[in-house]
């Protein structure tokens, strides 16, 4: 079996946001970046089939050379190579056809990813996948078995979750709990600069939307503070002042 | 520009989110069409009139009664063939952004997810989208002549209006292949609020100690007619199911009025609230950073300060 896992490279959670540019960069100064925690249990989900089904792991990610240490962290997770798609990752619909490009010609069995990045919070890119190669699309997956050729899935939808059976292949939008993540042991870390990182050219230029610029939300007022012993004061002023009581 | 627009139900109801999608259609245009799927009664589908749709296509083939996401993504592909639309709008959801991915492909359209505000049209097609899990914003002009939108809560304000939609019935050509993933079960939380949607959260830490002490955080909900939600270690530790996780990796919600008792305020869990209108802290540690995301605050024991808030909104109504 074939697994393809795809890949963004984003800031930390933790991250402060600003821009730069007159707001048409993202201010990547003191950034840490990382595996996209959707992402991140996607990868650990394949590592965790591929254990127990002997399969070979593959991770892709469309992006520049600086994202190299995060796919890198990847390998040492336990993907056994991987693919960088040597552009900037601008937009939804052209990252959709370079990973349907390159996953087309590797004939995976399996293509998982994130259910959104969460730096443009898109989550289309695993149904556009699957619509551009004619395979089915399932997201947000919470579970993911594997028995043969089949798998059982289940899905969060508002409130709940569907139990879902698809037969490989298909492509997956991937989210907790599907597994827990997998941090790299030193063993990973140092087979992983010999794994091969293959860098390949992007296919076409189509784009389905072109940023104009970012903007920060508006400022938060100041927090009014009510005592502990004075809760009716609260009900007061979420009713008359908030009036969402 | 004509509109079409996905509605989705619940229990024969059409979601307010929806609603709200059918509204941003109408601002978009005069020429404004509903697709529905599965068992909603017709005057139901003919009240979204009041929003401003003019016709409802509705797709009451048993089939399609769960959301299938590739048989929606044709049938909806389809419904913009036969109503001649040239944008379609949907909530952002579970199923809406992935149904948006597929129809979005099938028709060379341009897609904008996490919309949070109304185009403007003056240079192109220019629309606002939430990024960084609420914690900016940004612009994009959609490239392509067909433009697919999944809308955020709250993107327009539902003001209701007195039309009545005609409703048609319509029947897909489902395709090869679209029936491949078959939906063998549903399990749904009955009779709740659903967390996604609601005008009222209440939402937990670990600062309530057990999934024992639940029940003062669904005493409080159900006065005030709220959702309950809680922070990732609880649904970690299985205190609470992940359905009402929210934050970074969990639900992100949009409510009138966010409610967190004995949540410190990671900026993980604030990412998946930082779009609530008000928000009330209460925690005994003045230090929670949490605070500094609030619009009210209460320094105090949960155990003590719950039971009296209840008791105090009680009296209210």
């Amino acid at each position: 079996m074939k697994i393809l896992v795809c890949i963004t490279h984003v800031p930390d959670t933790t991250s402060r946001i600003s821009f730069t540019d007159n707001d048409t960069k993202f201010d990547t100064n003191g950034v840490q970046f990382i595996i996209g925690p959707y992402d991140d249990y996607a990868l650990a989900r394949a590592v965790e089939l591929k254990e127990a089904n002997g399969a070979t792991l593959t991770v892709l990610n469309v992006g520049l050379a600086d994202a190299e240490p995060t796919i890198r962290k990847a390998l040492a997770i336990g993907a056994d190579d991987a693919i960088r798609v040597n552009a900037e990752p601008s937009d939804s619909l052209f990252v959709a056809n370079q990973i349907a490009h390159y996953a087309k010609e590797g004939g995976y069995d399996l293509i998982l990813m994130g259910r959104e990045s969460i730096d443009f919070n898109g989550g289309v890119v695993h149904g556009m996948v699957g619509e551009i190669l004619g395979l089915p699309s399932i997201s947000p997956v919470m579970t993911l078995e594997l028995d043969g050729n089949t798998a059982q899935l289940s899905r969060e939808i508002e409130g709940g979750k569907e139990q879902i059976e698809v037969d490989l292949p298909f492509v997956a939008g991937c989210q907790e709990p599907i597994a827990e993540w997998k941090i790299p042991n030193m063993r990973g870390i140092m087979t992983a600069r010999t794994k091969p990182l293959n860098v390949v050219e992007p296919v076409g230029d189509e784009t389905g939307a072109t940023l104009v610029n970012f903007e920060m939300p508006p400022a938060k007022g100041a927090v009014k503070m009510i005592d502990a012993d004075n809760v009716g004061e609260l009900v007061d002023l979420l009713k008359n002042e908030a009036k969402v009581l | 520009m004509s509109v079409l627009v996905f509605v989705e139900s619940a229990e024969g109801k059409i979601k307010k989110t929806s609603l709200e999608a059918v509204a941003y259609g109408a601002k978009m245009s005069d020429e404004v069409v509903v697709v529905a799927f599965g068992n909603v009664a017709s005057d139901e589908l003919e009240s979204t009139g009041k929003y401003g749709a003019n016709k409802v296509l509705h797709i009451s083939d048993d089939s399609y009664n769960d959301g299938v996401i590739q048989a929606y993504a044709t049938a909806i592909a389809q419904a913009m063939d036969q109503s001649g639309a040239d944008a379609l709008v949907m909530a952002n959801s579970s199923l809406g952004t992935p149904v948006a991915a597929r129809v979005a492909i099938k028709k060379g359209a341009g897609l904008v997810t996490n919309v949070s505000d109304l185009p403007d049209t003056s240079n192109g097609f220019e629309v606002k989208k939430s990024i960084y899990t609420g914690k900016a914003f940004a612009t994009v002009k959609v490239d392509k002549a067909i433009k697919v939108l999944a809308i955020k809560k709250n993107a327009v304000e539902l003001v209701e209006g007195s039309g009545s939609a005609a409703v048609e019935a319509f029947s897909p050509n489902a395709q090869d292949g679209d029936f491949a993933t078959k939906i063998t079960a549903t399990k749904k939380a009955e009779g709740d609020v659903l967390l996604p949607e609601a005008e009222i959260v209440v939402s937990g830490g670990r600062g309530l100690k057990g999934p024992e002490n639940w029940g003062m955080i669904e005493d409080l909900a159900k006065t005030l007619g709220a959702a309950t939600g809680c922070s990732k270690p609880v649904s970690d530790m299985d205190w609470r199911p992940h359905h009402e996780h929210v934050g970074q990796t969990g639900v992100k919600v949009a409510p009138n009025l966010y409610i967190a008792v004995g949540i410190s305020g990671a900026i993980q869990h604030l990412a998946g609230v930082n779009s609530s209108k008000n928000i009330v802290v209460i925690n005994k540690d003045p230090e929670a950073p949490f605070f500094k995301a609030a619009d009210y605050g209460i320094v105090g024991d949960a155990f003590e300060v719950l039971p009296k808030l209840t008791e105090a909104i009680k009296a209210l109504k």
